[in-house]
């Protein structure tokens, strides 16, 4: 029987989440040896044609000719899996979602009319249909690996929805909201990291973007009764993830001033 | 082969990022080449105004998941020399050992995975495996220590959570350092043995007079300090890096490409920091090179995988050195006091020196960012290379010529990613 065909495809992101697989460095070439690798051009020259029992995506779409080609290659793909915060979210650089177009042009280089790209970085499932979203700004290794196992086999993958709190309480990190009195996003990020960041002393940032069901309403007016500034709470959502939808209502209605203090009774 | 026509390779592989490459011959003779970056910009130095100095190294690693260690040190760097603050040798020694581990991780990445098949003719690390199968898991072991450093110190590989303007939110003990000095042992070991086994490989005869452009320190390889210098006697302070560079643009490329203003193109990275600070290499790393038959002097941009196979070895030495003499610091990282300020950094990215300039006001906010990653520096020294290195190879089938015109790009490591994140853009409506 061949292998299953797995590809990897690149939009506009900074290549991290499909570098997880290169640096899977225990299971690289196991991984290699259950699936054909069929086309992955950061680490292989020859591509094998299409259809692909998997394909893997990165990065946002942010230029009329990626909306064609995802469409092409949702085409090409059995399985369609969105690979990080660019491809669930828009990413980053989402953040010129909001930007005013008007200041775009004005910030225009010497000859603008060499380069072509549209107002928007959208994700992926805002053109065509994914199957599966990998969370994270970077993914996690081993939920990509258990990711590809669990697609070789037909069973569903085993990737919790639950906040980033459970792991930081099961890693034993004192919470940075409660004893240090810091915005934290914990509370409504997906677990998956393994709480990195309070058990380095520090909040989270929300890399894995909003857990199901997350109540910002009530965690903003938390925040803003203990002295965050609007403009704080803002910065603090609109972030890798900030496009995500109930992060994206969340920092909208407090710019809009809906979100106001008491909120959280 | 007739005289006039064209090749192209549509999508360069086994480089970070996407671009493309189109020659045109005329009269049996090279007539264009265009090194097309198409990856779409990303508009970074954009949306960092308006963002507070905290936020930043987290921002700016974005850039480049292959490098943003290079990322956060460059801006925390920059940020610290506008807020007036120095974080102390203990920092230094600490952001000295997570570098290591990110050229140990980037160039082992490149040495084993990408470069290497060119060499011995496979399309792939993977397919190298089939027959190399020791050799190829050494590689992903000697990465995987220098991602082992940067997890240790950064919480994980892609994208570390630990890195602060002014130190680190949560320093390490010199226990959990000391976990990392075995691994490192039998990391340098294989260093070596990597150094000795590129430096059998065929290589081209291709030498051109570059200008090198590099860091240097009195006292150390660089890596987050010293003057910028060249081959050809530049020798500035950082913030004088505006004055001397310039960047162009071209109409078939999404990025930036940086020019000395009064010469032209340059060349940064690995080979640019060995000519011209060989001298500064760990002594071990000194006599493998010298050893493997690598000169002090090397213009041979081909024999770069030589030169990230020593320079992963001199990162192995020199971080058993950092973690030898380290003492976990009194205070995790300096109090910023925000000030209307302007700050310039410049450090040693994997792929060579990585500027960032930032403007601040007195709430610590980000008035204004300038950042020149590495790739865009060398971009038009690989065009040129191409330029000269095409009509030796004229008579090969358009596939090998393809094949060895991506094997010229790839000698710069190109890192696509960084160079188009910066570029000042055109808004069209869909």
């Amino acid at each position: 029987m061949p292998k299953p065909k797995l590809a990897v495809f690149k939009f506009s992101s900074c290549d991290g989440c499909q570098l997880s697989l290169l640096d899977a460095e225990d299971e690289l070439l196991a991984v290699a040896d259950a699936v054909e690798i069929a086309y992955f051009l950061e680490a292989r020259t020859r591509e094998i044609a299409g259809p692909y029992d998997v394909g893997l995506v990165e990065g946002s779409i942010t230029t009329a000719h990626d909306v064609a080609r995802i469409k092409m290659i949702r085409r090409q793909c059995r399985f369609l899996v969105t690979i990080g915060a660019c491809a669930t979210a828009g990413g980053i650089q989402a953040l010129k979602n909001w930007g005013n177009v008007q200041e775009f042009v004005r910030a225009v280089y010497a000859t603008p009319d060499y380069i072509n790209t549209l107002a928007t970085s959208t994700p992926i499932a805002d053109h065509v249909l994914v199957d599966f979203e990998l969370r994270g700004c970077p993914i996690n290794k081993m939920q990509l690996v258990e990711l590809i196992a669990a697609l070789l086999i037909g069973r569903r993958p085993w990737v919790p929805r639950h906040s980033v709190c459970v792991e930081c309480k099961r890693r034993r990190a004192v919470c940075i909201a409660v004893a240090q009195g810091i915005p934290c996003l914990g509370p409504v990020t997906q677990a998956g990291c393994g709480a990195i960041c309070p058990s380095f002393h520090r909040e989270c940032y929300g890399c894995y973007g909003p857990k199901e069901q997350p109540n910002l309403v009530s965690l903003a007016g938390f925040y803003g009764d203990h002295g965050t500034a609007p403009r704080d709470l803002v910065q603090l959502i609109r972030n890798f993830n900030g496009y995500a939808p109930e992060f994206r209502e969340a920092s909208n209605a407090i710019e809009r001033g809906d979100l106001s203090a008491g909120a959280a009774g | 082969m007739p005289a006039n026509r064209k090749f192209e390779v549509k999508a360069l592989s086994r480089v970070e990022g996407e671009g493309a490459l189109y020659v045109k011959f005329e009269g049996g003779q090279v007539d264009w080449v265009e090194l097309n970056i198409y990856e779409p910009p990303r508009f970074f130095e954009a949306f960092l105004r308006g963002r507070k100095v905290r936020e930043v190294p987290d921002i700016t690693a974005r850039i480049c998941g292959i490098c943003p260690v290079a990322y956060q040190m460059s801006s925390c760097h920059a940020l610290e020399k506008a807020l007036g603050i120095d974080p102390g040798p203990e920092i230094r020694r600490l952001r000295r050992l997570l570098y290591c581990g990110e050229w140990i991780e980037s160039h082992t990445l490149h040495v084993y995975m990408l470069h290497a098949p060119d060499f011995l003719g496979y399309e792939s690390a993977i397919h190298m495996a089939k027959d190399f199968r020791d050799l190829v898991q050494q590689g992903l072991q000697l990465k995987k220590v220098g991602n082992e450093i940067v997890s240790l110190l950064g919480g994980r590989e892609i994208h570390p959570i630990n890195v602060r303007v002014g130190g680190f939110y949560k320093p390490p003990t010199k226990a959990d350092l000391l976990s990392l000095a075995e691994r490192l042992k039998w990391a340098r070991d294989a260093a070596m043995e990597t150094v000795r086994w590129v430096a059998e490989f065929p290589f081209p005869d291709f030498e051109q007079d570059y200008e090198f452009v590099a860091l240097s320190h009195p006292d150390e390889y660089p890596f987050n300090e010293g003057r910028i210098v060249s081959s050809k006697g530049l020798d500035i302070a950082m913030r004088e890096f505006d004055e001397h560079f310039a960047e162009e643009q071209v109409p078939y490329s999404n990025a930036l490409r940086s020019v000395i203003k009064t010469r032209g193109a340059y060349f940064v990275g690995p080979m640019a920091r060995y000519n011209l600070n060989f001298d500064k290499l760990a002594p071990l790393a000194q006599e493998t090179a010298r050893a493997a038959g690598l000169d002090p002097e090397c213009r041979n941009p081909f024999k770069s995988i030589i030169v990230r196979a020593v320079e992963v070895l001199h990162a192995c030495v020199e971080a058993l050195r950092m973690i030898d003499t380290y003492q976990a610091p009194e205070q995790s990282a300096v109090e910023v006091h925000p000030r209307l300020a302007t700050g310039y950094g410049c450090t040693e990215a994997p792929r060579g020196i990585l500027y960032h300039r930032y403007r601040i006001n007195e709430q610590g906010v980000i008035l204004d960012a300038k950042i020149v990653p590495p790739t865009s520096q060398n971009q038009k020294t690989i065009e040129n290379d191409l330029w000269k290195f095409v009509p030796k190879y004229l008579d090969l089938p358009p596939d090998k010529l393809a094949l060895q015109c991506e094997q010229a790009i790839r000698n710069y490591d190109p890192c696509i990613s960084c160079a188009t994140h910066f570029l000042k853009l055109k808004i069209e409506r869909d």
